[in-house]
């Protein structure tokens, strides 16, 4: 009886001690991870130079509206009269028209607003817009000022994208949240 | 409120970033000093409250979760913090950021120097750690969501023979092992990908997710917590915790008098009977065994291993870039005609194909280093199961097993003992 006391007391106090190397490496693990990688919230983004414009942000998205929305540097815009991001190629001859049979945009989201003679300002319906990337790729023909960025008043910034796991181009990195555009990035970030 | 401030409409114009140095193709027009430009579309981040939120709400339900099963040993209590739990972290955060996903970002932020991981994300995966270290898995029992849904759709219990269960109760350890190689290789987070469950909380995703997840719950009305018992990987991680408990639920409060009310209770098979009476049996043949086991350890690490090693360039197809370098490469040999969206973006990135090809190579060697360490993990997690299953503790009641009980709290209504479920009646008959 009293040995099985005793083995209990020694395994009583084994397991403390266990208990208490665990507590400590937990501690540890947390300190390290906590000091050494960063404790800055991040958060997805797109980075524009990689993005193809493939579509897969409008529907892989797990919100059923997509996160991802066009977004526009208007400083690089060009104004074009004929905007390649607007209109579908080929229908160079509807400069004038915004006819929608000429129009790229598939959910009407790109506005063209006339400014002076040959040029015009777009801008985006974000109510509208899909993320679909169609007039992405067009404006690639162009100065590349519309580009997908994600939103982050609709992004719930999962632990996992879904969207960049099917990004084929891997352009879905993590930004600190401090800066979560890429277009108020000084220097290019490493992926 | 999609708000943009001055400053960051200063920033944009004066931007210097990549995007904006090259030389216009197309230069803007000059369109005199009275144009405005209109304001650049960068909303805020509309979830920074809710993390410090999420951990507030973790740490309360940690501490309602460890009073209810320890001191106030309520079943129903148990129950209903349990569906609170789900309906907030389950359906309302949609069960985003959760302490099984968390492993995979902790292994990445350990193995990957480049990688950025928040304070909430490590506060997710050692709070419930710790609380179990102290008061045993009470997180499993009421505050985990995933355990939640399994726990509420649990109508007709049936228990799985003994050998199954311990078969099926190795799969963790290979989960975790995959999980942390697979995160830690930057190749992907497996445990989000597959939650069985986070179709359901979030009412959308592939079908192939909705359906697992129908199946689940299927066979969660059957079978007591399929994921948590074998599949879970930090359940694996919170089980070993709660072996180092300060202390845990018990079955009774006072003195087991091995009423046996109780025997079939748990829906777990957590509940250790007392074998006094089945001991002591033929001891030369135990020590047989366990010195067999003990023998047979090195040899299962070893296969583990080997196996592990063996199926590495198969694991490492999980990393898209591995997958990329081996499609730019059937191309380049000719043997497929056609590409892939993947390597029509990677041809007309410019990047060299050498490059490529040396990426994939560093993560293939990585995938080998780490399928060594994970075989060996698995190995010696399998061994170790082995030689525990070969010796005999003495147990004089009934208790609740360290690693598997979930502090579910179903056993505490069956215990004559616990003078709560003394109702009126019991007086007069007794």
């Amino acid at each position: 009886m009293s040995n099985a006391q005793d083995k209990l007391t020694r395994r009583n106090f084994l397991r403390t001690a266990a208990r208490g190397t665990c507590a400590a490496g937990l501690g540890a693990l947390a300190i390290a991870s906590a000091g050494n990688v960063a404790t800055r919230r991040s958060v997805w983004q797109i980075d524009p130079s990689k993005c193809t414009a493939c579509g897969n942000c409008a529907t892989h998205c797990v919100l059923t509206e997509s996160a991802v929305k066009c977004a526009h540097q208007y400083a690089k815009c060009g104004r074009c009269n004929f905007c390649f991001g607007y209109y579908k190629s080929g229908s160079s001859g509807a400069k004038s028209h915004s006819g929608v049979e000429f129009q790229l945009c598939p959910t009407d989201a790109l506005l063209r607003k006339w400014l002076i003679e040959d040029s015009y300002e777009y801008t985006i319906d974000l109510e509208k817009c899909t993320g679909c990337g169609i007039c992405v790729k067009g404006c690639k023909e162009g100065n590349g000022s519309l580009f997908l960025q994600v939103d982050h008043d609709r992004c719930t910034n999962c632990n996992e994208c879904t969207i960049a796991t099917a990004c084929p181009a891997q352009a879905f990195v993590r930004l600190p949240a401090e800066k979560p555009y890429w277009f108020d990035q000084g220097t290019e970030h490493k992926s | 409120m999609r708000l943009i401030t001055a400053g960051i409409l200063v920033l944009l114009a004066t931007s210097t970033c990549a995007l904006g140095t090259e030389a216009s193709k197309y230069p803007p027009p000059d369109l005199g000093p009275d144009y405005v430009q209109p304001p650049g579309h960068m909303p805020e981040i509309t979830h920074e409250i809710m993390p410090i939120v999420d951990i507030a709400i973790l740490a309360v339900a940690l501490v309602l979760a460890s009073y209810l099963a320890l001191k106030q040993r309520s079943r129903k209590g148990i129950w209903i913090l349990g569906v609170v739990s789900l309906i907030y972290f389950g359906f309302y955060r949609q069960g985003c950021v959760c302490p099984i996903g968390a492993i995979q970002s902790i292994a990445e932020a350990i193995f990957n120097p480049a990688a950025v991981i928040s304070l909430v994300v490590i506060l997710f995966f050692v709070l419930p750690l710790i609380f179990t270290l102290m008061f045993g898995r009470t997180f499993c029992g009421s505050v985990c969501p995933l355990g939640a849904i399994q726990e509420v759709v649990l109508v007709h219990p049936v228990r799985l023979p003994g050998i199954l269960r311990h078969a099926l109760g190795l799969l963790p350890c290979v989960y975790l092992a995959l999980a942390v190689l697979f995160a830690a290789t930057g190749s992907a987070y497996v445990i989000c990908r597959y939650d069985p469950f986070i179709a359901l909380f979030r009412m959308n995703g592939p079908a192939g997710m909705l359906i697992l997840g129908a199946c689940f719950i299927v066979i969660s009305m059957f079978v007591g917590r399929p994921y948590c018992r074998f599949l879970c990987p930090y359940g694996l991680l919170l089980s070993w915790a709660s072996k180092l408990s300060w202390t845990r639920v018990t079955i009774t409060p006072n003195e087991c008098v091995k009423c046996r009310l109780c025997e079939n209770a748990c829906p777990y098979d957590a509940i250790s009977k007392p074998n006094t009476k089945t001991l002591p049996e033929n001891r030369k043949r135990g020590v047989i065994g366990l010195l067999g086991m003990m023998l047979l350890a090195p040899l299962v690490i070893g296969a583990s291993a080997w196996i592990m090693v063996k199926t590495a360039p198969t694991l490492a197809k999980m990393h898209p870039t591995v997958r990329l370098s081996q499609r730019v490469e059937r191309e380049d040999s000719k043997e497929v005609s056609d590409t892939t969206d993947a390597s029509q973006a990677f041809r007309e990135s410019g990047r060299p194909v050498e490059d490529l090809h040396a990426t994939a190579a560093e993560i293939r060697e990585n995938m080998t280093k780490g399928s060594l360490i994970a075989g060996l993990f698995i190995g010696l997690v399998i061994a170790l199961r082995l030689i525990a299953l070969s010796t005999r503790r003495t147990r004089q009641d009934y208790q609740a097993d360290r690693a598997l009980c979930v502090a579910c709290g179903r056993c505490f209504e069956f215990c004559p003992v616990d003078p709560r479920n003394k109702k009126p009646t019991d007086g007069g008959l007794a």
